[in-house]
């Protein structure tokens, strides 16, 4: 243990200290948030949702252009729908209510059609909740990105570069075993990541104030979990590798898909079925699952279970394979 | 003396090039050995296998009559031909980080004293010179309070000063009563520091024993020097064994006054007559026929 955490003290001193490192960590999540609350900063596209319980009638209010009318089936997610603004409207003809969310213009809007047409007879519920923006959407695939860049190539990376250029060699010619020296490595990773992780994620909360409807506990179990799966993902890249060059090659080869598939940037629904597939064998689809669910979703500890299960096993496979394949030279 | 390093029939392979090919020897406790050879001649590859880097084709390496284990890391401090250090770290930081891997350890004052790392504790270990980078990398070798050391090629690309500074550094260790394995292809580096030698060429060990010992064994004779014009301006041709080297000719003779005499005889100015012995450069070339520096 004391050998364990000589290592770990001396990893963390290099890393805080490698300014640059530290500030592209820090910076570059930032800059992404930043462009994309510019980017999309506009309204969303000019067509009206309502829900409907059950297949809508062909005539009155049900046929007012420029409204898509959506079957649902989920009521009670339907009405989570219209508290985000995602739903403009909820009907549900057979049981005479309606749902509105007072603070959507647009619902005020449909309820005014609604109530001039064949509605007036409807029971009104209220509901209440900000608009979720894509921005709000966006958060946890970049802060999720960004854990993943610096899991991979903060261990994988540094590791084939310590076996390079001897630091291993060096360390191979005293008591310490390769267990620790792996372990210093990821619990130095894990804890520097959650923290620069913290900082973006109060920081970007400070200026663009997005949507966190979840418990702090269920979102640090998504991103340690999902860190943690990550860095075992370095460490198999990292355990017999000597050339930087190809390290770098296989980070890329990796990291690259991951960040275009696993709906870091755009919803993998409506995509072919055989992306949703691929995206599932990736880590970090599961991570910003999960986090989004808590983020956005509010979903608790016990909703986002299965992810967590997904990511665990998957760091028990890595690990496993991590260690075993380890060659200090 | 009793052996601390017993190296029986040791063999490595890489890829069909046999890098050491069959040596043994033993290494006396308190000791300085010395392993020397031009570049390529297995001297790395001995060492690493001594240190248990490297894992040997064939042969044993015994330490203290025991196969090498836990026992052995604890006890030998390792100085790398080329390490590189973790960066941004401080040379403080950096001792006091190895000094945590063992459960023995020296305290870090009497390691910054004896290595005079004072002048540069807190530099960032990537802006040091070469002198100080080098005694850095012995102190840390130092760091366990070793019972055998390991130094491969200390002195390799050091000025003279820094070069002395080290060498003063090894016979402090010495004097401690440490056994001391340094490999070295300067060969006044171990006349300087060894009490025995071992000289390899092409994986195999050519010659062994104290340097004053293979320099009596090898030669009776001494080199005169003399500039080459003044060698060719005899009036006589000379019966000498003389050597080419560049501006001056090398002669050499067991009977100096029988050659003396032969050179005034002849009319060869000796103003700028030089005498020295035979060094063991002299005898690498004499054995290998190969120049030990380029």
């Amino acid at each position: 243990m004391k050998r364990l955490l000589a290592v770990f003290i001396a990893r963390n001193k290099e890393f805080l200290r490698d300014r640059a490192a530290l500030g592209w960590n820090l910076l570059f999540p930032v800059f992404i948030v930043a462009g994309f609350a510019f980017a999309f900063s506009g309204e969303p596209a000019p067509l009206y949702k309502v829900g409907v319980t059950a297949e809508a009638p062909h005539d009155g209010f049900y046929t007012t252009p420029h409204v898509q009318f959506i079957v649902v089936d989920d009521v009670a997610a339907a009405i989570t729908k219209v508290e985000r603004h995602r739903l403009d409207l909820l009907v549900d003809p057979a049981g005479g209510r309606y749902w509105v969310n007072d603070e959507s213009p647009r619902g005020q809007l449909l309820e005014r059609l609604l109530l001039a047409g064949d509605g007036a007879a409807l029971h009104k519920e209220s509901v209440s909740g900000r608009i979720i923006r894509y921005v709000d959407w966006l958060i946890p695939g970049v802060l999720g990105m960004n854990i993943m860049f610096s899991a991979l190539y903060g261990v994988g990376f540094v590791i084939v570069r310590y076996r390079k250029n001897g630091v291993l060699k060096r360390l191979k010619a005293t008591p310490l075993s390769a267990i620790e020296f792996l372990a210093a490595q990821v619990a130095s990773r894990l804890w520097l990541i959650l923290a620069v992780t913290s900082v973006v994620f109060f920081g970007t909360h400070l200026f663009v104030g997005f949507a966190m409807y979840g418990t702090y506990l269920a979102l640090f179990a998504a991103f340690a979990m999902g860190t943690v799966c990550m860095i075992s993902m370095g460490l198999v890249i990292a355990a017999r590798i000597a050339s930087e060059e190809l390290a770098e090659g296989l980070l890329n080869l990796i990291s690259w898909p991951m960040m275009f598939l696993s709906g870091v940037w755009f919803s993998l629904e409506g995509t072919h079925p055989a992306v949703q597939q691929l995206a599932k064998i990736f880590p970090l689809t599961h991570m910003i699952e999960a986090a989004r669910a808590v983020m956005i979703d509010g979903a608790s500890l016990a909703a986002i279970a299965p992810q967590l299960g997904v990511l665990l096993a998957m760091t028990a496979v890595f690990l496993a394979i991590g260690a075993r394949l380890f060659r200090w030279e | 003396m009793s052996a601390l390093i017993e190296v029986d029939n040791l063999v490595k392979h890489y890829q069909g090039v046999r890098a050491v090919d069959g040596i043994s020897f033993t290494i006396a406790r308190g000791t300085c050995f010395g392993l020397l050879g031009p570049n390529g001649a297995g001297k790395t590859t001995t060492v690493e296998m001594l240190e248990g880097i490297k894992e040997p084709t064939a042969g044993s390496i015994r330490y203290k009559g025991e196969p090498l284990g836990p026992q052995f890391r604890r006890e030998a401090g390792i100085m790398f031909q080329s390490t590189a250090l973790q960066e941004f770290i401080t040379v403080r930081e950096t001792l006091r980080m190895f000094s945590r891997l063992y459960d023995r350890s020296v305290p870090l004052q009497t390691l910054i004293d004896s290595c005079a790392l004072h002048s540069f504790l807190d530099r960032d270990t990537r802006k040091l010179s070469g002198g100080q980078r080098q005694r850095l990398l012995l102190a840390i070798a130092l760091v366990n309070d070793p019972d055998v050391v390991f130094l491969d090629e200390p002195t390799t690309g050091l000025d003279p000063q820094a070069r002395r500074m080290l060498w003063e550094l090894v016979r402090s260790i010495k004097a401690r009563g440490k056994t001391v394995l340094l490999t070295t292809h300067y060969m006044e580096e171990a006349y300087e520091l060894c009490d025995e030698i071992i000289i390899m060429d092409q994986g195999r060990i050519i010659a062994q024993g104290s340097p004053d010992d293979l320099l009596a064994r090898h030669f009776h004779d001494v080199v005169l020097q003399l500039p080459r014009d003044d060698y060719a301006a005899a009036a006589v041709p000379l019966d000498l064994k003389a050597l080419d080297c560049g501006d001056s000719v090398e002669i050499l003779t067991s009977a100096v006054s029988d050659t003396v005499q032969q050179l005034l005889a002849a009319g060869v100015s000796l103003d700028r007559l030089r005498i020295r012995a035979r060094t063991l450069d002299d005898l690498f070339l004499e054995l290998t026929g190969k120049e030990l520096r380029p």
